[in-house]
């Protein structure tokens, strides 16, 4: 297991590389540079920050300097938040991404299941046209829409929770941004599970498992989830790394010090650092949280080995 | 002897009301645009940096609530006969949060820095009306060079490339305010961290979290600390206006310096008097590129104008937010009197349609040989909406308009390499009151910001006569001469007066609007 997992690591050094060598062009092909504001700066200017932040060197060398730098775990200076490196930047928001990610993926996963898992016992039943309907609108409206609406009813009319604000992470504060993240997850994983449940609930070894008469909690719990739960985590997986790396428009909205926000102001801005920072985090996370899910496949699946 | 001597008298008189709420601390949570690229004055170059630094810092001039300049560091100032030697004297209790004195060695020491190539200062050009700034910044001089003088601790000297009005509003400017040179050298470019920063405003840095908030506390040290009523200012970026709104209307922030202009009507009638709109120092307007072909023709440009219904595009496309704009300075600017106004603007809109017509068809274009355009526009729902607008105000007249969006970044980059267009939105906000701020714009050798390629000798020589002239209504005039001429040659299409779009909460006394839009905090309070 241990040589496994050593095992992919290593195979993820190329695939980060190729993806950090693709992005580290594709930035630049860009027009416009990280000093193109409405107001255009002095020849002299343009050339003493195009030389303090190594812009004036040939691409190839920004480029092998880039690596270099990344290779001893410096992302670089930002470009636009010029009082911060990009180390610094993710070293505050991702702590509290990951925090808000993390807290909505448990939310999915215990709301959705145990949504999904109902609908597929009552299959074709009141609750499970309920359940499904519910999960056709979680999936189809889209989180610009939901955050608003959420901050009007709870915030502005009620006056239950705030509308917007990190407030050093108190817990009034991060609750709609965590029902905001979770709803459309706990819509897929709804239905996702219920699909597999209903597919398990039918399966032999279920099957076998009524006959022998166990009782039905064991039936459904320990024999039919075991296995349904197998394509929401192949699903957990790529949605866990996108969740745990924010998101541009629940962070917006609420205006929280994540990471997301920095996928768009770094390319929008030019901030070459930042976009290639984010770029990397992403990957790593995608890579892990794969690995993690081939893992788990092995402890749900007694026929996955990994030896 | 011209001579200019105004004193604080502020300081004085308000000694007693300190001792007026010693109970709850006061926050004001005051939205402001975006985060600001950086907190080194001499690197900044936008209005939402100038919010928060002007809120740290203090320059030898200052705003006080109306926007208007008065005396900051400096309590009062000579100027030579010639317009060219300005002596500041400073006040002698203009402290730095740490206690040290403000001298005027550290004002000489700053003007150093951001004319200093070194620096990277994206804004130092504004500061060229100081004599040698251009020559340093172009390492053409040395920085001791620079034409600001330390007499003693507490008289500086500034000597000028010519006379220039605007010079005291334009050291109220970012750009102008002072750096401590003792943490600047100790700590580089780490002296703007909260743990590191000394300032010389009435409040200090003591968090920026970036996408969170700037947290600023009251600056015990501040000449006039005991005015000062708010003890902690808390910017919040509010780059989603409408999430700006919902938070104005549940409390949470007290004021924003924007809003969501889709909304105007619903705000207009929930929010009262917190929704404020003021006339602003700005212009929209659209570049006409000169090289053009069929932009050359003075009569196109002219037609083009006249035929935009800009009563329209203020109202229906902004709400009202914007003003009909028939000049390129706003109206309302210090040291001018009236703009040059387009002579069309009292005509109806049929009329003024008819006529657009009839010099289009002269110029050879119509419907059946329509007159193709490409008008660029930076991202925005507006620009979109008013770019939309004037393609269809003007297909009647037989021209052809294809639209093209693109970022703020990849925009701006086109206009500046001299890319291929025909018509491009731009937008100027004035850095001080003055029409020169408007109109240098388009002067030939001005190349970054004369986006039309406009090259006309009578108007370059009309802006230098202005440069040189010391009294301020014969250069008026000339200016205003000037303003007539770009109105006839029209390089620019003004189109809008800006108006600023405020949310002031009805406990936040203080806020006044202004022509500069400029709110400092140390003016507010807020009532409990």
């Amino acid at each position: 297991m241990a040589r496994y997992i050593l095992g992919r690591l290593l195979s993820a050094i190329p695939t980060l590389f190729l993806i950090v060598t693709i992005s580290f062009f594709l930035i630049r092909i860009a027009p416009g540079g990280p000093f193109d504001l409405e107001r255009p700066l002095e020849a002299k200017v343009m050339e003493n920050l195009a030389r303090i932040y190594q812009l004036d060197k040939p691409l190839w060398q920004q480029y092998l300097l880039y690596l270099k730098s990344l290779a001893s775990g410096d992302f670089g200076p930002s470009f636009y938040f010029r009082d911060f490196t990009i180390n610094e930047l993710f070293a505050e928001g991702l702590p509290i991404s990951i925090q808000l990610g993390s807290s909505a993926l448990v939310l999915a996963l215990i709301v959705g299941g145990a949504m999904g898992v109902l609908a597929a016992l009552r299959q074709n039943r009141p609750a499970d046209y309920s359940i499904m309907a519910a999960a056709t609108i979680g999936v189809t409206i889209p989180n610009f829409v939901v955050a608003p609406l959420l901050t009007l009813l709870l915030g502005v009319w009620l006056g239950w929770l705030p509308v917007g604000g990190w407030n050093n992470g108190a817990a009034r504060n991060m609750i709609l941004p965590i029902v905001t993240l979770a709803l459309p997850q706990i819509a897929v994983v709804a239905r996702l599970t219920r699909g597999s449940m209903i597919e398990a609930l039918r399966s032999n070894h279920v099957r076998t498992a009524r006959a022998y008469g166990l009782s039905g909690y064991s039936v459904v719990v320990v024999h039919a989830l075991r296995g349904a739960l197998l394509p929401v985590v192949s699903y957990l997986g790529p949605a866990a790394a996108a969740l745990l790396t924010g998101s541009v428009v629940v962070e917006t909205i609420f205006g929280i010090p994540g990471i997301g926000r920095y996928f768009v102001q770094g390319a929008l801005n030019r901030d070459y650092t930042l976009v290639m920072g984010t770029v990397v985090v992403v990957a790593v996370f995608v890579i892990v949280f794969n690995l993690i899910v081939d893992l788990v496949y092995a402890l749900l699946d007694p026929r996955v080995r990994y030896d | 002897m011209f001579t200019v001597m105004r004193t604080g008298l502020l300081a004085a008189a308000l000694i007693a009301s300190t001792a007026l709420t010693a109970s709850a601390e006061v926050v004001y949570h005051r939205g402001n645009t975006a985060d600001p690229e950086t907190l080194d004055q001499h690197k900044t170059s936008t209005i939402y940096e100038a919010n928060v630094l002007r809120d740290l810092y203090e320059g030898l001039t200052t705003a006080n609530a109306k926007g208007e300049t008065v005396p900051g560091v400096a309590e009062s100032w000579m100027i030579s006969d010639d317009g060219l030697v300005y002596t500041f004297k400073l006040r002698a209790d203009a402290k730095w949060s740490n206690g040290d004195p403000v001298t005027a060695g550290d004002f000489v020491y700053s003007l150093q820095r951001i004319m200093n190539p070194e620096t990277g200062a994206k804004y130092a050009n504004i500061l060229f009306p100081i004599k040698n700034a251009e020559k340093v910044n172009k390492s053409e001089a040395k920085t001791e060079e620079l034409g600001v003088k330390a007499i003693d601790d507490h008289t500086l000297e500034i000597t000028l490339e010519a006379p220039t009005p605007y010079f005291i509003d334009l050291l109220a400017h970012q750009t102008g305010l002072p750096v401590h040179p003792a943490s600047v050298e100790k700590y580089g470019a780490e002296f703007v961290k909260p743990e590191n920063i000394v300032s010389n405003g009435a409040f200090v840095l003591k968090e920026f979290v970036p996408n969170s908030h700037i947290k600023v506390t009251k600056n015990e040290n501040f000449h006039d600390a005991a005015d000062v009523k708010i003890d902690t200012v808390m910017f919040y970026p509010t780059e989603d206006r409408g999430a700006a709104l919902r938070r104005f209307q549940a409390g949470e922030i007290h004021s924003n310096n924007d809003a969501p202009v889709e909304q105007v009507k619903f705000m207009r009638e929930t929010l009262g008097d917190q929704f404020r709109v003021a006339p602003y120092l700005g212009t929209y307007y659209y570049a006409l590129n000169h090289k053009d072909e069929a932009l050359s023709n003075p009569d196109v440009r002219q037609a083009l104008s006249m035929a935009v219904d800009r009563e329209f595009l203020a109202e229906e496309i902004w709400g009202g937010t914007m003003v009909p704009g028939y000049s390129m300075v706003p109206p309302g600017i210090g040291n001018y009197g009236e703009p040059a106004y387009a002579d069309y603007k009292d005509l109806s809109q049929i009329d003024r349609e008819e006529k657009a017509a009839d010099l289009l068809k002269a110029a050879g274009f119509g419907a059946d040989h329509p007159l193709k355009l490409e008008l660029r526009y930076n991202t925005s729902e507006n620009h979109k909406n008013t770019a939309v607008a004037i393609a269809d105000m003007w297909k009647p007249l037989g021209v052809e308009v294809s639209l093209v969006n693109t970022d703020t970044a990849t925009h701006y980059a086109l206009l500046r390499d001299k890319g291929d267009f025909d018509v491009a939105r731009a937008g100027w906000i004035g850095d001080y009151s003055d029409p020169q701020n408007f109109l240098f714009l388009v002067e030939s050798d001005n190349p970054g910001f004369n986006y039309a390629n406009y090259n006309n000798p009578d108007y370059d020589k009309l802006m230098d006569e202005a440069a040189a002239t010391t009294d301020l209504e014969k250069r008026a005039s000339i200016l205003k001469h000037a303003e007539e001429i770009f109105m006839r040659d029209l390089p620019f299409l003004p189109l809008l007066y800006y108006g600023s779009i405020s949310l002031v909460s009805s406990k936040l006394h203080g806020w006044e609007d202004n022509l500069q839009n400029i709110h400092p905090s140390r003016y507010m309070s807020i009532a409990q």
